[in-house]
């Protein structure tokens, strides 16, 4: 639906500055960078990781006592979705070198590196392969490409900044000294990155980033780069095989302690099947669609952390999952689009923020989490948000301007998606502003691992969205898709070599969901939840409450 | 609009696979399914218009015109009959992206049906996200591979189009095809990059590196706000003062 006349009439006052303010930022005028000290108090204040009851305490497992969403930690004191008892070990459906949970960026690369190793490899995925938060990362991949301005000291600098200098060191070493080799490997598998005619990579700035070192393949760059490894796996069927609709429900150890596969679910016969595997890799990606404080998400249907539950029940710890991270420009008008991710390369091209006085309030390459909480306070605390027709608030994002700073059509050039997606509901972003408010957008920590990808359980990896300490408490744009190459292909060479050198044959059991079990039990968690769960359920409320049959009476569910 | 108008607005009929529901008209496709009590698996992905799970083809009664959109992305429109197309069989060649070459051999080799097209334009007006998939296949035919990576760029892999193919072609994986010899092959390689990915395995930067993992919060705080910051204005040529860490 386009603009209502009330917003329309708002739009007006945006229009009204917009002059000055293109002025001002050809003049190389900037809004005053909040100063690290400002920073620390904007969060405390108004970041909802900070809310009163954004984090409760872990009651069981390796991290008794961490206090984090209670989203996730209701996932995690959770029962499994499947009696041990009703599970006959012996009986494997699948053998394997190396099993890969996830089909995204991360999985797929994994796969391709492992498979080059000379691992046999099985992807299993929940939806379709490539069905993730990779397809859907719009903004870019950062790397230092440009020697003569740029280099991984200050990518490394970058990271660790926005991150609360909390980042685990060996881990943003790894993501900035591989990103360059991670740009090359995948210009070299035909990835169309946007260039100038003579192969010059084109670079944007990006939230809390000193140098342009932002790459991109239009707006797209995620679906191309997810689409480009994809077809790369599809090359390959014969040593990679890929299952679809078939997530993971639990991790099998075996007597050695070793991991040594998973139990798979058909999502449509329902039925549980067993893969047993010399190495696993964990590659599931985030947890938006739990909908962390009531937030709208930018995240993939199937992202809702069944791999920290899977790691978690198995023993392996859990870091920085204390934070989660707000994509600051997420749509809120027209509710058809609402929660949809709307690139920080939009910012990074050159438009403002703007309250619904058309003025600026806030820096708007600010790294996430300080631009989010920024946001908050202008539609709270100073009551200066912009009220949608289904009572919700929001932020204006002046896309226009970059049309008249880079020249006629370049929203158009440089947005094609977002520009075709709002055109459709009547909205021209070269000519009107967007509406945005942040969107939960990406889970910062998850499970603890090492540059080698090895967590603590030997045979068993992780890579991704999954895995915590490279972003420390808030990463920053660009560095998710990098994250998924670089860790992605540390772990297909790890688990291949494991795979091959390491791995020992053992009895397979699931003993660690019993205990996890009793543990639950112990600690008085006496529930009927189960995770992981799968799949959200967005189906009516009001249809679910006829669907009264009992399961599997009679001849039909 | 307030919030009691939206709540009370009237409920439009449509028709999932022929079975009538009645949903409030503001709704995209995929969360009208929803509303009506489906708990979708197929045909559900990104939810926001990129993966191409969704794709949706629909009629109206009385009209010959067979319509698509993808489900996520469309509104509702009263008395639609529609039905989602989740997944559709598709040849697909393997190659070697080493050995082949930008040329039209290469694509006639993988797919050779390529010459079965019958410029119908079906294929185009099958695509939700407006893509010239004929002209894309006409580029495809003449071996011109820019041009058919570039109109394909969009492509979200939905397989609307080779589901209405009378030709029976995969339009979608001759364009990724095209599109992977492009980047490899026809666009001129980054130069730079491959200078900074010597320097990396060189070690270049290990040293100064090592200064940042191994040393403490508070000098690096300060070393970060000292960082020279690249002009958002700033042209290509722009050179930090600062050489020492480069």
């Amino acid at each position: 639906m386009p603009y209502t006349a009330e917003l329309k009439e708002l739009i007006k006052k945006v229009e009204a500055t917009r002059p000055a303010r293109v002025e001002k930022k050809k003049r190389g005028e900037e809004f005053s960078v909040l100063s690290l000290k400002e920073r620390e108090e904007r969060l405390r204040k108004y970041h909802p990781d900070f809310v009163e009851g954004a984090r409760r305490e872990i009651r069981v497992g390796p991290n008794k006592g961490y206090a984090i969403s209670p989203e996730i930690v209701a996932l995690l004191e959770a029962r499994s979705r499947v009696n041990p008892d009703s599970i006959d070990v012996n009986k494997i459906a699948y053998e394997t070198d190396v099993l890969i949970i996830g089909g995204g960026g991360a999985g797929t690369a994994a796969a391709l590196t492992a498979q080059e190793k000379g691992a046999k490899v099985l992807i299993a995925t929940k939806l379709r392969h490539g069905d993730a938060n990779t397809m859907m990362a719009e903004g870019g991949i950062q790397a230092a490409s440009k020697g003569e301005k740029d280099s991984p000291y200050y990518h490394y600098l970058d990271v660790v900044g926005g991150g609360h200098f909390n980042n685990v060191p060996e881990l943003v070493y790894t993501l900035v000294t591989e990103a360059p080799k991670v740009l090359a490997w995948l210009e070299s598998l035909g990835c169309m990155f946007t260039k100038l005619p003579e192969g010059r990579l084109q670079t944007l700035h990006g939230g809390g980033t000193c140098r342009k070192r932002m790459h991109y393949a239009a707006d797209i760059t995620g679906a191309e780069i997810m689409r480009t490894l994809r077809d790369e796996a599809r090359n390959r069927t014969d040593k990679i095989k890929v299952l679809e609709f078939s997530p993971a429900v639990e991790l099998i150890l075996n007597e050695h302690g070793h991991c040594a596969g998973a139990v798979l679910y058909n999502l449509e016969t329902e039925e549980y099947f067993l893969v047993k595997a010399k190495a696993v890799i964990m590659a599931t990606g985030g947890s938006g669609r739990l909908h962390i404080q009531g937030f709208m998400t930018t995240n993939h249907y199937g992202a809702t952390g069944d791999g920290l539950v899977l790691g978690y029940r198995a023993g392996v710890k859990l870091c920085f999952l204390h934070t989660v991270q707000y994509h600051p420009t997420g749509a809120v008008f027209p509710e058809q689009a609402e929660g949809l991710l709307i690139t920080e390369k939009v910012r990074g091209a050159g438009a403002n923020v703007l309250n619904i006085d058309g003025e600026q309030f806030v820096n708007e390459r600010e790294p996430r989490d300080v631009e989010s909480a920024s946001f908050i306070r202008e539609c709270t605390e100073v009551g200066k948000g912009i009220p949608t027709p289904t009572g919700k608030v929001g932020i204006w994002l002046d896309s226009p301007m970059i049309d008249i700073l880079m020249g006629e059509g370049a929203v158009r050039r440089e947005f094609p998606g977002k520009h075709i997606l709002f055109r459709r509901y009547g909205i021209d972003i070269s000519k009107e502003p967007m509406l945005v408010y942040p969107t939960l957008h990406y889970q910062n920590g998850g499970l603890e691992y090492n540059s080698r990808c090895e967590t603590s359980i030997p045979g068993f990896f992780a890579a991704g969205e999954v895995s915590g300490g490279v972003h420390g408490e808030n990463r920053l744009m660009g560095n998710s898709l990098l994250d998924v190459c670089v860790f992605g292909r540390i772990a297909g060479g790890s688990a291949a070599l494991y795979a091959k050198e390491k791995a020992k044959e053992g009895k397979l059991n699931l003993d660690h969901v019993r205990r996890y079990h009793k543990e639950m039990e112990e600690a008085g968690i006496i529930t009927d939840r189960v995770a992981p769960m799968v799949l959200p359920d967005y189906s009516n409320p009001k249809v679910r409450e006829r669907q009264l049959t009992a399961r599997y009476l009679g001849t039909i569910r | 609009m307030p919030t009691e108008e939206i709540k009370k607005e009237e409920l439009v009929p449509i028709f999932i696979m022929g079975k009538r529901y009645e949903v409030p008209p503001s709704l995209t496709i995929q969360k009208a399914m929803e509303y009506a009590g489906y708990q979708l698996i197929r045909g559900c992905g990104c939810r926001g218009g990129i993966c191409g799970a969704c794709g949706t083809v629909y009629r109206f009664p009385g009209s010959y015109k067979i319509e698509v959109g993808l489900a996520c992305q469309t509104v509702v429109q009263p008395n639609m009959y529609l039905t989602q197309i989740p997944f559709f069989p598709a040849t697909r060649s393997s190659y070697d992206m080493e050995r082949i070459k930008p040329t039209v051999e290469t694509l006639m080799k993988a797919y050779p049906e390529l010459l079965r097209c019958l410029q119908c334009n079906t294929c185009t007006k099958s695509c939700p996200m407006e893509i010239e998939v004929m002209d894309y296949m006409a580029a495809a035919m003449r071996g011109d591979v820019a041009r058919l990576a570039e109109l394909s760029f969009d492509c979200v892999m939905c397989g609307l189009c080779t589901s209405r193919c009378p030709a029976e072609i995969c339009q979608y994986n001759i364009a990724i095809l095209g599109r992977r010899l492009y980047g490899k092959y026809v666009a001129s390689k980054a130069e730079h990059l491959g200078s900074m990915v010597q320097a990396v395995e060189k070690g270049k930067y290990d040293q100064m590196l090592r200064k940042l993992t191994d040393t403490d919060e508070e000098r690096l705080k300060d070393l970060y706000n000292k960082r020279e910051i690249e002009p958002e204005q700033a042209d290509e040529d722009w050179i930090p003062k600062e050489k020492t860490y480069l």
